[in-house]
């Protein structure tokens, strides 16, 4: 007896479906599983085995085959269990197959028939509703995340039985879910967030740096003594960040799915992540990769912040992976047995000390680095790196008077200006495929970065006065054109490119060590 | 007196220190002699013990100074001995004038009235400012700006007279064929196009440093006096001030403030008695030199402040000739950083303030 039930598995950040077909013969007792499974999968025949048997059916002994197709594809991930044990019911007409093709079964078996959560659900129900079936079973913990999709009939279940009767008609206990709260369209999530910048005392500078680094998209990277409050404000940069977009919503919660760090009962996820990995990360850890593919950490922060904190700590050749995705937002994983596009947007923040010691360019301290220490401490991070770096900025430590005064402008007053900034940059680039000011080439910077005359005139006396790099030439426009936005300027005016010019800090320092 | 081979032979050996070459070229008249004397001969000098003899036996063998002058010939190198004419007078007044020098370059600002200009390596915007104000202006007046081309004042020193298109010489720690510190070899090659190089140490020579020393006393015994502008408590630029006085050359030092710490090096100098110098004239002065007659560079400044705006000198007010952070700004001025930011960047334009690392302003 033959029996057809449809699954899904995952690739990259996509999911396809799979067929399950269960093929029952006489002959010596078997459970042979073919169609490239991995170990995960090799190992469900024990645990459907178990679960049929402790959920009072019987298990056939026969000759069982069973095949995942398309076989060419490899398959992984214990979510296999639930679809392979209602064909094997199936194929024993221990319950209808008339309505089985029309829904795609997902979840994992514990031995006593009960069903757990499995990672990857969003995608695959994208999968489902793109193929045009009916529904899907997911395990009951996971209904949120799968009921987010609309056009497809979520069934959660508890067990094997659940399953079963569902199919018979007799399964009516269905979680209730708010599928307008899941969709994040209650707009209820900024309190969110566990800080807001008006915690943070002083600072009125780097604040403003921030502002326009998260307006127009900018990477950053802070300079400063240890105990300046760096990570401090980094950690509240995504209260400023505009509110994410439901597509964006839906890609993040896509990539959280996969890589199994959803938390349950939230739906999408509605923050922008923070991510702050550690100097000691592996390569494989910071782009992705491994065996089975995982998302890495810059595609953890997609949308969000990648946090790098103490930047010359990290390993050259980590840093240097950044370069790439850092164009391209994405990045390529090619492995001898597949090759994986994951999305990577990220505002990239780092975080440095002037130099070993500290003390570099602080007037009231003698710094005890010598000069070739620091050069070297400077030249972790390479020129190409730098260059996409567009604000630098230095950190003084706060002063004591600064902790005690009043708290200034929060954050929802900061990011209404920087939602509004970016909508004007939407608006000016709907026609040149890119969104933020960041992402200007040079040939649209000529069209949309125009200087006036005295803005011109500025310029070059900043180039000859300041001893600008050409490098700077274009960060400094991209700022300028993030500060006119945030003005709410059409064109950008002296006073802004006035402002742009002294974040462009680490030249100075280049110039210092010159000599 | 002895001929040049010989010196240049003595020279390379050694262990052996001027005085010695001195009495050792008195003695032997000429290379030959030289390489023919006994080890009887050499321990009756003056000086000579056993252990300088041996060395004197083992390494005349391995020099050869017609070798050397046919290398420094290739290399566009000019040797000068205390028997030439080109020799430095004031160098030569020196207790222990280097019987050799390897020189590159126009050596005849070397009979220029110079001034040494030295200090930390690692220096300060102040500092900076200063080195080259300074060796600028005495440039201009054709005096030739001694120094020893290290990394921080002495690059900056050099660097303001080349501005000036003036006289300055450069004093290697090592063989005149080495560039050390290996970054400055443009700086040398724009001290070449309007001064000289020179050293007193063999070609090949590494720049190790038991040679600095050495080094600093041809700085100040080139000059009729020596301009410390930044030195730490204990810095080499100090080792230069005390063989200016031992050569009975002044010493001037550049006040600073009493907050950073490579102005100690300076003001302990003042206490000791040397001259503290805001402009050249007090160095002009001093060494009975006539001083320009328009030498006012401050009304420049004055002309600028007119031209500012009412929030430009607002700023302008809070800041002070001691380095203040843009925080500290931006509360003192009560007005957003923002508006901070653009008007700092004109001020800094105008030329009222100077950006310094760390977020720090300062009056210029």
């Amino acid at each position: 007896m033959l029996a057809q039930v449809k699954s899904c598995s995952i690739y990259g950040l996509e999911s396809f479906l799979v067929d399950v077909e269960v093929d029952i013969s006489s002959g010596l007792p078997a459970f042979d599983i073919v169609g490239l499974p991995d170990i995960a999968v090799r190992e469900s025949k024990e645990r459907v085995r178990a679960a049929i048997k402790n959920q009072e059916f019987n298990f056939p002994i026969k000759r069982i085959t069973l095949n995942l197709a398309p076989a060419d594809i490899r398959k992984e991930g214990p979510h296999f269990d639930l679809p392979i044990a209602l064909g094997i019911l199936a194929a024993t007409e221990q319950m209808p197959s008339d309505t089985l093709n029309e829904y795609a079964v997902i979840g994992e078996l514990s031995l006593d028939g009960r069903i757990r959560p499995v990672n990857g659900v969003l995608p695959m129900v994208i999968a489902v509703k793109e193929s045009g079936l009916k529904g899907v079973i997911v395990p009951w913990e996971n209904m949120e995340e799968a009921a987010v999709i609309d056009g497809v009939e979520a069934i959660g279940v508890n067990s094997l039985k659940d399953a079963v009767a569902y199919f018979k008609g007799e399964y009516k206990t269905n979680k209730i879910v708010d599928k307008d709260f899941l969709r994040c369209k209650t707009q209820d999530n900024d309190t969110a967030f566990d800080g807001d910048f008006s915690e943070v005392k002083g600072q009125e500078n780097l604040k403003r740096c921030l502002e326009i680094a998260a307006a127009g998209h900018h990477n950053v990277l802070m300079i400063g003594p240890p105990g300046s409050g760096k990570t401090m404000i980094a950690r509240r940069i995504p209260t400023i960040l505009p509110s994410m977009t439901f597509e964006e919503s839906l890609e993040l919660t896509k990539i959280y799915s996969i890589a199994g760090l959803i938390s349950n009962h939230s739906g999408l996820i509605k923050k922008r992540p923070f991510r702050f990995p550690h100097h000691t990360i592996s390569a494989v850890g910071m782009v992705g990769g491994g065996r089975i593919p995982k998302p890495g950490e810059i595609t953890l922060a997609h949308h969000g912040v990648l946090f790098l904190d103490e930047i010359p700590e990290f390993p050259r050749d980590i840093l240097e992976l950044l370069r790439q995705p850092l164009e391209d937002e994405k990045v390529t994983i090619a492995r001898a047995n597949a090759t994986i596009t994951y999305p990577a947007k990220f505002m990239m923040v780092g975080s440095m000390n002037p130099c070993q010691c500290g003390f570099f360019g602080d007037p009231f301290h003698e710094c005890t680095c010598s000069l070739h220490q620091i050069q070297k401490y400077l030249s972790k991070i390479s020129g190409p790196l730098m260059d996409r770096i567009d604000l630098q900025l230095e950190v003084a430590p706060v002063k004591f008077s600064d902790l005690e005064g009043p708290s200034t402008t929060d954050s929802m007053t900061i990011k209404k200006r920087v939602e509004d900034a970016r909508l004007m940059q939407l608006e000016r680039y709907k026609e040149c495929n890119i969104y933020f000011n960041s992402q200007l080439t040079p040939a649209l910077m000529n069209k949309h970065c125009k200087l006036d005359k005295s803005g011109k005139i500025l310029m070059k006396e900043a180039f000859k006065s300041m001893k600008l790099s050409a490098r700077a030439h274009s960060k400094i426009l991209k700022v300028a054109r993030t500060i006119a936005d945030l003005d709410g300027k059409r064109l950008i005016k002296e006073s802004h490119l006035a402002e742009a010019l002294q974040y462009r800090n680490i030249d100075k320092y280049y110039q210092n060590l010159k000599i | 007196m002895a001929d040049n081979a010989l010196l240049i032979a003595l020279n390379a050996i050694p262990k052996l220190g001027s005085i010695k070459i001195q009495s050792l070229a008195e003695e032997f008249k000429c290379y030959d002699d030289f390489l023919k004397a006994k080890p009887e001969d050499l321990l009756e000098i003056p000086g000579i013990g056993k252990i300088i003899c041996e060395k004197i036996i083992e390494y005349r063998k391995k020099v050869d100074p017609n070798r050397e002058i046919e290398r420094a010939n290739q290399l566009g190198i000019k040797i000068v001995t205390l028997l030439d004419k080109e020799y430095p007078e004031l160098l030569k007044q020196i207790y222990d004038p280097p019987p050799v020098l390897y020189t590159k370059g126009e050596i005849a600002f070397l009979h220029n009235k110079s001034i040494a200009i030295v200090g930390s390596r690692k220096a300060s915007a102040y500092g900076k400012n200063v080195a080259m104000k300074f060796a600028k202006e005495l440039a201009s007046l054709t005096i030739n700006i001694v120094s020893g081309m290290a990394r921080g004042i002495d690059s900056f020193a050099h660097k303001g007279a080349i501005d000036a298109g003036g006289p300055t010489t450069a004093v290697f720690g090592c063989g005149i064929d080495i560039i050390y510190p290996p970054e400055n070899i443009s700086l040398m090659k724009e001290i070449l196009k309007c001064g000289c190089v020179i050293s007193s140490f063999p070609l090949g020579t590494p720049p190790q440093a038991v040679n600095f020393p050495a080094r600093n006393r041809i700085i100040s015994g080139l000059s009729l006096g020596t301009l410390v502008v930044e030195a730490a408590e204990k810095s080499g630029s100090l080792i230069t001030a005390d063989f200016s006085l031992e050569q009975g050359r002044e010493v001037f030092a550049i006040p600073g403030s009493i907050f950073n710490p490579y102005s100690r090096g300076t003001h302990k100098l003042i206490k000791q008695g040397a001259k503290l110098v805001e402009s050249i004239d007090d160095i002009l002065d001093e060494l009975y030199l006539e001083s320009p007659k328009n030498s006012n560079t401050n009304t420049a400044d004055s002309v600028n402040l007119q031209n500012l705006s009412e929030t430009e000198k607002s700023i302008l007010e809070v800041i002070d000739y001691q380095p203040i952070q843009i925080e500290q700004i931006i509360n003192l001025s009560l007005r957003n950083s923002q508006e901070v930011n653009a008007v700092l960047t004109c001020l800094e334009l105008k030329g009222c303030i100077s950006a310094l690392p760390g977020g720090y302003f300062v009056r210029n």
